[in-house]
């Protein structure tokens, strides 16, 4: 399909666990790039470290591989001074929201017009399955024995809070509505916050009971609730499962952008 | 003009088009100046939300072909000592300004120090090399701004203007040029690789939107950009080439005065010492005293001290408890006598005079 233009091939074979998560992502994020019609010379990829970040090595256009938490700042560095490139970010939940947490809200805040996409595994998974900001209460790490005590951020409610003009929250099993979403953020301007929550079955999966990567497929399928049917169990008073997220468009608004192409 | 807005006019002049910055004293002035001043230049002034974005930015930035730099003081230098060694790394052209201030920690906001020296040159890990350039005048500001700009774009590496707040905030008259020299960056040869280097160890440049589709990582990585992290000769081939690329230009980049080279007293300065050691020269007229002053640190010129060959003693007195005396004693077989002063204040020149009468 997309491979032969999009893709780097003499990097490969790529680092990816068999079953990563990532690979879908990245699939679709070019499908919509390809939707964009965005041309290669025009268009940068930005990363920062993890296992999310190794993708712009393996994209066929100019990529900045920078260092952990701070792609979001090196992309306003890049997109400010050249407002007619595209610039993607792609990030994890260890790089955006623990150590460039500070960066994630500027960005948002600034509403740089750039489309951040964070593949959510909710481990720590290049260094070997620890614990992260978004790892659920009481999952199984190394670096959380016992089970996870601490409460998990919300990622695409931390965007929509601090003003990105576009949210929207998949998972690795939804592509279709994903590829959608990517596209509907690089169309809109201002910054585009596209969460995908993804399997990591390596450091994540085996490690709490979902062994197979099909399970933690469908784990994240029956888990991921429309934000429709959230707001309509709402409206009527009934009850949300605690267990759930939120799947699909969070925000689409028009706020103030900065590095918008003249 | 006051030293930090020439160090602005003096960027400006070089054509810098892009400025990340988190206030901090002694050195906003600078940036309150690109904050005015860019924006009508075509230029791009962006307040960051702390140092460790701000050189970031300017990274990035660079990585599009514009001059871009940054300016900051002592904790805010220590925020931006990882992406430093990823501009090395990648081989960016930057340009950091680090108006000095009294430390460790919040330390001295407001007062001058050279306490930085050596973090300047080895606070990021592993090994690399940068440049360091040391004004002692508002005149200089300006020069070695434009200077620095020219020097990063021609090793490919950050550079620094390691002032402090005296000259920072100093009043001086200063002569900006109509225009000044630029030196042109190397364009990547059609056929060369984007990390493949020429005889002088510097790759061309080819900024992002160029059609070279550069891929720029921190990990080690071969002449394509790819990373190569586990071959120990890749490692051994890139990381020599960096240190290298600078090293081996040292004479090339070096900028020093001599005074008095048959001298058998020798001050060696650097920054805003060498205006107390041109006081005393001045009040006590003595051609057994002589003065190397060193606009460029680093790659330290250690050539220069061969200026002075009937030198028997060395004194280095320094805004801090004794870092480039290091280098100095590193290079010669005769003593080396630092005299430090730390707090906020410059030798007096009775202390020189005092100092020359013990150690001459």
């Amino acid at each position: 399909m997309i491979a032969p233009d999009w893709f780097r091939e003499d990097r490969l074979p790529h680092i990816y666990c068999t079953g990563c998560g990532n690979g879908t992502v990245i699939n679709c994020t070019l499908a919509a790039v390809e939707e964009m019609g965005w041309k290669r010379d025009e268009t940068v990829f930005v990363s920062g470290i993890g296992c999310s970040s190794r993708a712009p090595g393996y994209i066929l256009t100019d990529s900045l591989h920078t260092t952990h938490g701070r792609a979001l700042a090196f992309a306003t560095g890049v997109k400010m001074a050249r407002p007619d490139f595209n610039v993607v970010v792609f990030t994890g939940d260890g790089d955006l929201a623990a150590i460039g947490g500070n960066h994630f809200i500027h960005a948002c805040r600034r509403n740089v017009d750039m489309t951040v996409v964070c593949m959510n595994n909710h481990i720590y998974g290049m260094t070997g399955g620890q614990g992260s900001p978004t790892t659920p209460p009481g999952a199984i790490s190394t670096t959380t024995p016992y089970g996870a005590s601490e409460p998990a951020f919300d990622l695409a409610e931390l965007a929509v809070a601090a003003g990105a003009n576009y949210v929207a929250r998949w998972t690795s099993y939804h592509v279709k509505e994903l590829t959608k979403a990517v596209a509907a953020g690089m169309q809109t301007p201002g910054l585009a916050f596209i969460e995908v929550r993804t399997q990591c079955p390596t450091n994540y999966g085996r490690h709490n009971k979902l062994r197979s990567v099909p399970a933690m497929i469908e784990h994240l399928r029956s888990h991921a609730m429309l934000v429709e049917k959230r707001d309509r169990l709402v409206r009527e008073g009934r009850p949300v499962p605690e267990d759930t997220f939120t799947v699909g468009e969070l925000v689409r608004r028009n706020r103030p952008a900065m590095g918008v192409r003249r | 003009m006051q030293g930090n807005a020439a160090c602005a006019e003096g960027a400006l002049a070089a054509g810098c088009r892009f400025f990340g910055g988190y206030p901090i004293t002694p050195s906003t002035e600078i940036a309150e100046t690109m904050a005015r001043r860019l924006p009508k230049a075509g230029g791009v002034f962006i307040s960051m939300e702390d140092e460790l974005a701000s050189i970031a930015a300017v990274i990035g930035a660079a990585w599009t072909g514009v001059r871009a730099m940054t300016a900051t003081s002592g904790p805010g230098f220590s925020l931006m000592m990882e992406n430093i060694g990823y501009a090395a790394m990648t081989e960016t052209p930057c340009v950091i300004v680090n108006v000095q201030r009294g430390g460790p920690s919040t330390g001295q906001p407001t007062r001058a120090a050279q306490g930085d020296m050596l973090q300047c040159r080895f606070g990021s890990h592993g090994d690399y090399s940068i440049i360091a350039l040391t004004p002692n005048s508002v005149q200089e500001m300006f020069d070695l701004t434009v200077k620095a700009f020219n020097l990063a774009d021609r090793f490919r590496v950050p550079t620094f203007l390691m002032t402090d707040e005296i000259v920072g905030h100093m009043r001086e008259r200063v002569t900006i040029p109509d225009s000044v020299e630029v030196t042109p960056r190397h364009p990547l040869a059609e056929g060369s690789l984007p990390f493949e280097a020429g005889d002088d160890g510097v790759p061309g440049f080819a900024p992002f939107g160029s059609g070279r589709s550069v891929h720029v990582t921190g990990l080690t990585h071969d002449e394509r950009g790819y990373p190569d992290t586990t071959d120990p000769a890749a490692h051994d081939r890139l990381v020599q080439r960096l240190v290298a690329k600078v090293e081996s230009a040292r004479r090339d980049i070096a900028d020093y005065e001599v005074v008095n080279p048959d001298a058998r007293t020798v001050f060696v300065t650097y920054g805003p010492p060498s205006r107390t050691v041109e006081q005393v020269m001045r009040d006590h007229p003595d051609e057994s005293v002589g003065h190397l002053r060193l606009r460029v640190v680093w790659p330290f010129p250690e050539f220069a001290l061969e200026e002075f060959p009937n030198a028997k003693t060395f004194l280095v007195p320094e805004l801090n408890m004794g870092q480039m005396v290091r280098e100095v004693q590193r290079h010669v077989d005769r003593p080396v006598v630092l005299i430090p002063k730390i707090g906020g204040e410059l030798h007096t020149p009775a202390e020189l005079v005092r100092a020359l009468e013990v150690h001459r």
